[in-house]
């Protein structure tokens, strides 16, 4: 019972340490982020490597999930005689939460890894000891593009998810199930704001879901044990604590944002 | 690359020729005077350039320096010798200011490591030039980037006097003609060889080499040791050797020091070290199994190991 | 990593398809094009009861969207609910004496401001009231006075 109690205590130390250590982390990246400025061809290369690469999963994602909207949400409409209102439904749900939601588990997945392995095999294969001997701050140098790219990529990435998704709902609602083209865009336009559900929605949230991965998949590489074995263990733990960190943060969002 | 823009290029010379040739002579002395004005070395030749004292360090509850004192004499290759494991390249660290000593003083160009700030400790590790036992190339830049890579960080030169002096860099190492490779592209002799162009790309006053020999195949082994000893030399360098190959090392250093159990064993010139009848040093300096650095992990004895069949 | 022309495009291609998306979202999904704030004009109506509508909710003539519901206010001397209008400019000729009620589409439906033309030659200017209107249709009132109604009869046949 005492040895229950004992672990619960120190993996709860653990987590604190590490968290504590991740802010401190994030400080210390947030007060070199005007580096940006004198190389901002460093951050290019990585909106590239994080950004771009990423469009294709996006892309077909986005194109899927709006198809499967927009066939469960006919199914369920049509019972109560209301397809019409299936825009509605493909648009604010896209907007407010599966589109930032998914990209960014999906952003994880994809591009939070491998900034993780990246970082972490930096670190392991001595690249990263080997800038400091050379008098270059990997904060700056690495770091700091990474981040600032984490937090331009993402918000573009789920724009462009929702806005395919959408013309996945058109494409399988409109084009297959039959419903009226000028209902469905009519009353999605009716009932859908450009400021709460495009702009917290989509916008907001997906900087926020950007810059917590971002930074968690960072930090995980730089704090990574480096061994092969720790690289792979951070790796997983920035899909899982990122993740986590996601869907907590969109309830939290959710619950500010739409009262 | 914005930064680069700022300067003009200047009435550009010839083209720069394969090799160097006069242009690359013209070079070397544009970028000398940051080392030639450098305080410390209108010091006396005899003063050292880098002192540990009474350094200790622990990692955790292992002691890996308990007390240690080690001159670096300028202009000479000293080479620190000491079993695998036994805080080599923790040594390395502590003189570039990556570790703090738990206690002592470690001095490097005249001044206390812990003292100095962020920007001091970064502007003084651009005149050290470091060697890590992989190569620790950028995976992502080609040989001729990585090469580039410091004077990008941290000069302002344009790019047709990089380009010059990255080939010069290479040529020395003798890769000039490998600059579009990829470290992975590399054998580990050769990433060696180019990580060594890279230490010394910036002119510096001291260059470390953490176990420059270790996996090497005889003849990249024969390339390294020459080229240590050319490059000290030639650029009028500081070097450290922290190696386990003794045979090696005492061929070209100065001055060795022998660490084990966290403590300097023995140190002096190489004919010294080879004569010494300290135990740890014959047995370290001819390779034998046992000794005072034991062949058994130490622990429970043998015989009482085997009887006690509750341990597991 | 050196950055190649590829590179270049790639990224510029991507920015561009995320600023494209965010202006579909904006226009096509949100619907910013039709009626932005500074087209239109402004017309006011007031009415005792304006049931669940909102601002932004349609203002329709014979069916068809000519404006919608820009600000929703009370009016504490005339204890009445001012509601205000914003009128597509293509739709710039309403008779003075037209009729505002307030509808509901469908039997669930969204609540909506109709606007039945009338037949007087002056035309509603910019800031202009709507004289006739009439309330939304309460369910519960309905039900009520038609419960009343069902007793009296009952109770006087």
């Amino acid at each position: 019972m005492m040895d229950f109690l004992a672990t619960i205590g120190r993996r709860s130390l653990a987590t604190f340490e590490r968290l504590g250590r991740g802010t401190l982390f994030l400080l210390q990246v947030c007060a070199r982020l005007g580096f940006l400025f004198s190389r901002p061809s460093l951050t290019l290369v990585q909106v590239w490597a994080v950004g771009v690469q990423s469009l294709v999963i996006i892309g077909v994602s986005g194109a899927f999930v709006g198809m499967v909207l927009g066939l469960q949400g006919y199914n369920t409409l049509v019972t109560f005689g209301t397809e019409e209102s299936l825009g509605v439904v493909v648009a604010k749900s896209l907007c407010r939460e599966l589109g930032p939601v998914l990209t960014a588990l999906l952003f994880a997945g994809r591009a939070g890894s491998a900034l993780t392995a990246e970082i972490g095999l930096m670190k392991a294969t001595e690249q990263i000891p080997a800038l400091e001997m050379m008098g270059v701050d990997p904060l700056r140098r690495l770091i700091v593009p990474r981040y600032v790219a984490g937090i331009i990529s993402m918000p573009l990435l789920a724009t462009i998810f929702t806005a395919i998704g959408i013309l996945g709902g058109y494409f399988c609602g409109v084009g297959l199930l039959g419903v009226d083209e000028g209902a469905f865009w009519s009353q999605m336009q009716l009932h859908t704001a450009l400021g709460t559900d495009i702009g917290n929605g989509v916008v907001v949230k997906s900087i926020v879901f950007g810059a917590v991965v971002t930074w968690i998949a960072l930090f995980e590489g730089f704090d990574a044990v480096p061994t092969s074995e720790g690289v792979s263990q951070a790796t997983t733990r920035t899909v899982v604590n990122s993740s986590l960190a996601v869907l907590a943060l969109d309830f939290v969002l959710t619950g500010l944002m739409f009262d | 690359m914005a930064r680069r823009a700022i300067v003009r290029e200047p009435v550009r010379p010839d083209q720069p020729r394969t090799g160097g040739g006069g242009n690359a002579v013209r070079l070397a002395v544009i970028e000398m005077p940051s080392v030639m004005q450098d305080p410390t070395h209108t010091q006396m030749p005899h003063d050292p350039l880098v002192t540990l004292e009474d350094v200790s360090f622990a990692r955790g509850s292992r002691v890996i320096f308990d007390g240690v004192n080690i001159e670096i004499p300028r202009g000479k290759i000293t080479a620190i010798l000491g079993p695998s494991g036994g805080g080599k390249t923790t040594l390395l660290r502590l003189i570039g200011g990556q570790l703090e000593p738990a206690s002592g003083k470690v001095t490097v160009f005249g001044r206390n490591v812990q003292g100095l700030n962020t920007a001091e400790l970064f502007a003084m590790r651009r005149r050290i030039g470091m060697l890590f036992q992989s190569g620790a190339l950028l995976t992502d830049l080609d040989v001729f980037e990585n090469v580039a890579f410091p004077l990008r960080e941290h000069t302002h030169l344009p790019e047709s006097m990089i380009r010059t002096i990255v080939l010069m860099k290479l040529e020395v190492v003798g890769l000039r003609n490998a600059r579009r490779l990829y470290p992975r592209e590399l054998s580990g002799g050769m990433a060696r060889r180019v990580a060594l162009a890279r230490a010394i790309a910036l002119d510096p006053l001291m260059v470390l080499y953490d176990e420059p020999f270790a996996g090497q195949d005889p003849i990249s082994m024969g390339i390294l040791v020459r080229l240590i000893k050319q490059l000290n030399r030639a650029l009028n360098l500081t070097s450290v050797i922290v190696s386990h190959d003794v045979i090696e090392t005492a061929s070209i250093a100065d001055q060795m020091y022998l660490i084990a159990d966290g403590k300097v064993v023995e140190s002096g010139p190489p004919a010294t070290m080879k004569s010494s009848a300290t135990p740890a040093v014959v047995q370290f300096m001819q390779g034998l199994p046992d000794g005072p650095m034991p062949f058994h992990f130490p622990g429970a004895d043998y015989l009482t190991d085997l009887i006690d069949g509750a341990s597991p | 990593m050196k950055i190649t022309r590829t590179m270049e495009i790639g990224v510029g291609f991507f920015v561009s398809l995320g600023l494209a998306a965010l202006l579909m979202l904006a226009l096509k999904v949100a619907n910013l094009t039709s009626f932005g704030n500074a087209d239109g004009y402004l017309v006011l109506a007031r009415f005792d009861n304006i049931g669940g509508l909102q601002e932004r909710s349609a203002v329709k003539m014979g069916g068809v969207l000519v404006g919608r519901v820009t600000r929703i206010d009370y009016d504490s001397e005339a204890f009445r609910a001012v509601v205000e209008m914003r009128i597509d400019p293509r739709f710039r000729e309403i008779p003075v004496d037209t009729a505002a009620s307030i509808y509901t589409a469908g039997l669930l439906g969204e609540q909506y401001v109709n606007l039945d033309a009338g037949g007087d030659e002056e035309v509603l200017a910019d800031g202009g009231e709507l004289e006739i209107t009439q309330s939304a249709v309460i369910m519960e009132r309905m039900l009520q006075e038609f419960l009343y109604s069902k007793t009296v009869k009952d109770e006087n046949p």
